[in-house]
């Protein structure tokens, strides 16, 4: 399954990059499967997953509050550190 | 719904004045109407100044949802936001909120509500940079801006 993943702030400066497409393993069914899977993607991923508790997501433009939401037929997800507007 | 919420995502200033004409002018039900904004500080001379960052698209979506509430909430008669992007000064603009309903309880609580649940689930994101003209941190959530929810639990 093709999606769409859209980084922010400082992880997207962690990262490198702002999005990316991604085919993801079969395995990865949850949130907390796609935190696990990027432990394995190196260094950088590895670092940021450090703070996996506090990380925020939000699937086609959505918040998830639990990461143990079903990822579905998403075909975008957001993955970001806690917000600061206002 | 029949209130719509005029919301919008901008990297230019606003005009106060203008928006709240735009939610009283010509009628006659506006009994209230209570403006939040927000500027940007200096922190003691310390920022040159505050990147914000957004998630196009959702940033105006959750605003509106938010926005959505308030109104069912309160009873308000019309709610606009708008919140900036990019490199914002001290002393500038960043976000403002206008409330309107027949007496003032509904708007001063829904512009507060608006404001405090925007200011943890609108997907904005502030970075600092140093009046040094170094690039400073990313901005930290606070604590207190999660208490400050509790106080509209039903």
């Amino acid at each position: 399954m093709t999606v769409k993943l859209v980084y922010f702030a400082w992880l997207r400066e962690r990262f490198g990059m702002g999005e990316e497409q991604i085919d993801l393993p079969v395995t990865v069914k949850t949130i907390s499967d796609l935190f696990d899977w990027f432990e394995t993607r190196g260094e950088e991923f590895e670092a940021v997953m450090e703070h996996r508790k506090i990380i925020q997501v939000a699937i086609d433009q959505e918040h998830v509050q639990d990461q143990a939401t079903l990822i579905g037929d998403a075909k975008e997800i957001a993955i970001f550190p806690p917000m600061t507007g206002g | 719904m029949s209130i719509k919420p005029d919301i919008r995502i901008q990297q230019e200033d606003f005009d106060i004045n203008a928006e709240i004409k735009k939610l009283t002018q010509g009628r006659t039900d506006v009994g209230a109407v209570v403006t939040f904004s927000g500027l940007c500080r200096g922190e003691g001379d310390t920022l040159s100044a505050l990147e914000l960052e957004h998630y196009p698209g959702m940033a105006e979506a959750e605003i509106i949802r938010i926005a959505e509430q308030g109104i069912e909430r309160f009873g308000l008669l019309g709610i606009s936001a708008i919140h900036r992007y990019g490199k914002i000064e001290p002393g500038e603009n960043i976000v403002l909120v206008i409330a309107t309903s027949p007496h003032r309880q509904a708007s001063f609580d829904g512009a507060n509500f608006l404001m405090d649940f925007l200011k943890t689930r609108a997907p904005f994101w502030k970075k600092e940079h140093l009046a040094t003209g170094k690039e400073g941190d990313w901005v930290d959530a606070k604590d207190a801006d999660d208490d400050a929810l509790h106080k509209w639990e039903e």
